[in-house]
C-alpha cells in the first residue's frame, strides 16, 4: 500500500522512575485526501502520536514514514525542507502564535516554507480570507482576536505552508461549543481541498465522526478500534469505545445523565480493527 | 416553588467603561441545580464571582443578591467572609489550578473547617475523611495525607467539589466544573453534583458552556448572551422550544443525535448561513 503517511510500530517512552510507556505498538495510516480522526481520553497517548509524527518527540520503536521519507526527530538545524510538508495546528491558540508578531508575518512564515520547497508564493491575507477572516487582520496582533478566530489564524499559517499532512492537536478543545463544530468542518474542507491527508486528534467523539473519514480509538496508548468513522459511531465494537460514546452527555433537554464509567476498569486491549 | 435561597434580581456590573452584566435576574433554589450557559466573555462567570464577591478591583456592582434575608451587596467584608467558603462555596474550572500544590490534600480540607466551624484538629480531620469518602476518592485516611499532584485530574476535582461542601454550604457556584475533564470523568462528576445537590439541599449554579452537561444536570437553564440573561426556563422547554433565537442558534450549532448539525453539510451551512 502507498499511503502519505505510514507509521508502524510506534512505541515511545517517557523517562522517569518508572519510564512510562506512552505509546505502545500504534500503527496507522494516513492517504493523501483522507481524514483520519484520533480519539482517546487525556494520557491515552493521542498528542504523543501527533508529535511524534512531526518529529517534536522521539519514538523509542517503530518508524514514521511520511511519503517514502523517514521521519527524523527535530533537532538544533533547520528540518528538511520536504518534512515541512506536515504542519501542525495546536491545541491552544494563545500559545501557539507569537504575540509579538504581526498575523501577517506569522502566516508569512508559513509562506517562506512553501517557497523554499519550490511552491507558488501566495499572500498572507489571501489564506486569511480562506478561513474565514478579514485580510486587514494582517496587521493586527494574536491579542486583538477571540480564540476562534486565534485557531483560524493558526490554520492559516499551517496551511501557508502548503503541507500535504496537516495535524490537528486538540485544535478545537479551547473553543466555545458554538464554533467547534464550524472550526472542525473548516479544517477538514480546506485539507481535502489541497489534496492534503488530515490526522485530527480530539476526545470530542460528536465532532470528530462527522469529519473523520476514519476513526482510531486509542487507549492506554494501544488503538483499540479502527475502522469507518459512521460505523464506529454506530455500532462501537470494543467495550472501552462504547463507554466512552455512551458517556457523551446529549442536549435533548430530557435530562439524561451519562453513563458513569465503572471506577478502574479495565478494558481489554485486544483491538478491532475493521 | 419553593422559596429561593439565592435571588440576584437587575445585577449590573461595571469594570472602567466596559459593561460586563447588564441587568441580571436568577434564582436559585434548594435542592435545584440552575444552569448557566453562554459563550465566552458573556459574564456567566462574572456572575458566579459576584454572589462570592470575588469581583476584581475597581468593580461598580448595583442591583440585588439576597440570600435569605441578607443583602449580600450591603455586607460588610467581614461579615461577607464569613459567608464565602461557610455558606456559599466555588468551584472552579481547573482543579489543577484551584488546589495548592505544596498543601496536602488533609491540610487544604481542614483549613477552613477550623477556621469557619472551629473544629479541633481531630474533629476537622475526621470530617474530612468522611467528605473525601462522600466524593468517593478511594481510602480517605491515606488520601488526606497526600498531595494534589498524586491525583487524577477527575479525583482532583472531586477533592475540589469535596473542599466546596466541607462547610456544608446551602449554595454552591460551580463554574465548568468539568470542563477540563474527559467525558467518562465528566459522567462521574455530574453524578455527584446531582446526588449532592439532592441529599444535601445544596442550590447549585452550574456554569457551563457545554450544552450536553446542561442537559443531563440542570433542573433550568438560563442563557447568557453579552451581560444579560436572554433566556431562563424550565430545561426541557428551553432544549425543544427556545424562547429566544440566540438559544436556538446555540442549539443549531451543536453536532450530535439531538443539536442541529448531523452532517458536514449542516456545519457548512451553518457557516455561510447569516
Amino acid at each position: 500500500m502507498n499511503e502519505l503517511l505510514e507509521v508502524a510500530g510506534l512505541g515511545v517512552v517517557y523517562r522517569g522512575r518508572p519510564p512510562v510507556r506512552a505509546v505502545d505498538g500504534v500503527d496507522l495510516t494516513v492517504g493523501a485526501g483522507q481524514v483520519v480522526g484520533l480519539v482517546g481520553e487525556s494520557g491515552c497517548g493521542k498528542s504523543t502520536v501527533a508529535r511524534t509524527i512531526c518529529g517534536l518527540v522521539k519514538p523509542a520503536a517503530g518508524a514514521v514514514v511520511f511519503d517514502g521519507i523517514p521521519v527524523t526527530p527535530l533537532g538544533l538545524r533547520r528540518r528538511p525542507a520536504a518534512l515541512t510538508r506536515i504542519q501542525m495546528v495546536f491545541q491552544d491558540p494563545y500559545a501557539s502564535l507569537h504575540p509579538r508578531r504581526r498575523i501577517g508575518a506569522q502566516i508569512g512564515d508559513g509562506v517562506r516554507a512553501a517557497a523554499t520547497r519550490g511552491g507558488e508564493p501566495s499572500e498572507p491575507a489571501w489564506w486569511l480570507r480562506r478561513v474565514g477572516l478579514e485580510p486587514d487582520a494582517a496587521r493586527r496582533y494574536p491579542h486583538e482576536f477571540s480564540g476562534g478566530q486565534r485557531q483560524r489564524i493558526a490554520i492559516a499559517r499551517a496551511l501557508a505552508a502548503r503541507p500535504d499532512l496537516l495535524i490537528g492537536d486538540e485544535p478545537i478543545s479551547a473553543l466555545d461549543a458554538s464554533t467547534q463544530a464550524a472550526v472542525a468542518a473548516l479544517m477538514r474542507d480546506l485539507a481535502v481541498d489541497s489534496g492534503a491527508g488530515l490526522l485530527f486528534i480530539s476526545h470530542d467523539l460528536s465532532v470528530v465522526r462527522l469529519i473523520a473519514d476514519r476513526l482510531i480509538v486509542m487507549y492506554r496508548g494501544r488503538i483499540v478500534e479502527s475502522g469507518p468513522a459512521r460505523a464506529i459511531w454506530e455500532d462501537p465494537q470494543h467495550p472501552y469505545t462504547q463507554s466512552l460514546l455512551a458517556a457523551v452527555p446529549v442536549p435533548d433537554g430530557l435530562g439524561t445523565m451519562p453513563a458513569p464509567p465503572a471506577d478502574e476498569a479495565d478494558y481489554p486491549l485486544e483491538p478491532v480493527l475493521r | 416553588m419553593s422559596r429561593a435561597t439565592l435571588e440576584i434580581t437587575g445585577l449590573t456590573l461595571r469594570i472602567s467603561s466596559a459593561e460586563i452584566l447588564r441587568g441580571v435576574d436568577l434564582s436559585l433554589a434548594a435542592g435545584r441545580i440552575q444552569g448557566l450557559a453562554g459563550e465566552s466573555g458573556s459574564g456567566k462567570t462574572m456572575t458566579g464571582l459576584a454572589v462570592l464577591g470575588l469581583l476584581p478591583a475597581g468593580s461598580q456592582v448595583t442591583g440585588s443578591i439576597a440570600y435569605g434575608e441578607q443583602e449580600l451587596l450591603a455586607l460588610s467584608p467581614r461579615r461577607r467572609n464569613d459567608l464565602r467558603g461557610a455558606e456559599i462555596a466555588m468551584v472552579f474550572q481547573d482543579p489543577s489550578t484551584s488546589l495548592h500544590p505544596m498543601l496536602s490534600v488533609g491540610a487544604q480540607l481542614t483549613d477552613h473547617l477550623r477556621h469557619h466551624l472551629k473544629l479541633d484538629r481531630a474533629a476537622s480531620r475526621a470530617r474530612a475523611a468522611e467528605l473525601l469518602g462522600r466524593v468517593r476518592i478511594a481510602d480517605p485516611a491515606a488520601a488526606l495525607r497526600r498531595y494534589p499532584h498524586q491525583f487524577s485530574g477527575g479525583q482532583r476535582q472531586r477533592i475540589a467539589i469535596a473542599i466546596a461542601l466541607a462547610c456544608a454550604p446551602k449554595v454552591l457556584i460551580a463554574d465548568e466544573p468539568t470542563t477540563a475533564l474527559d467525558v467518562t470523568v465528566q459522567a462521574g462528576v455530574l453524578h455527584l453534583l446531582r446526588d449532592l445537590a439532592t441529599e444535601m439541599g445544596l442550590a447549585v449554579l452550574l456554569i457551563t458552556h457545554d450544552l450536553g452537561v446542561m442537559s443531563a444536570v440542570a433542573d433550568r437553564v438560563a442563557v447568557m448572551r453579552r451581560g444579560e440573561v436572554v433566556e431562563n426556563g424550565d430545561r426541557l422547554q428551553v432544549f425543544t422550544e427556545p424562547a429566544h433565537p440566540y438559544t436556538a442558534s446555540l442549539l443549531a450549532s451543536l453536532p450530535g443525535a439531538a443539536g442541529g448539525v448531523r452532517t458536514l453539510d449542516d456545519v457548512r451551512a451553518l457557516r455561510e448561513g447569516p
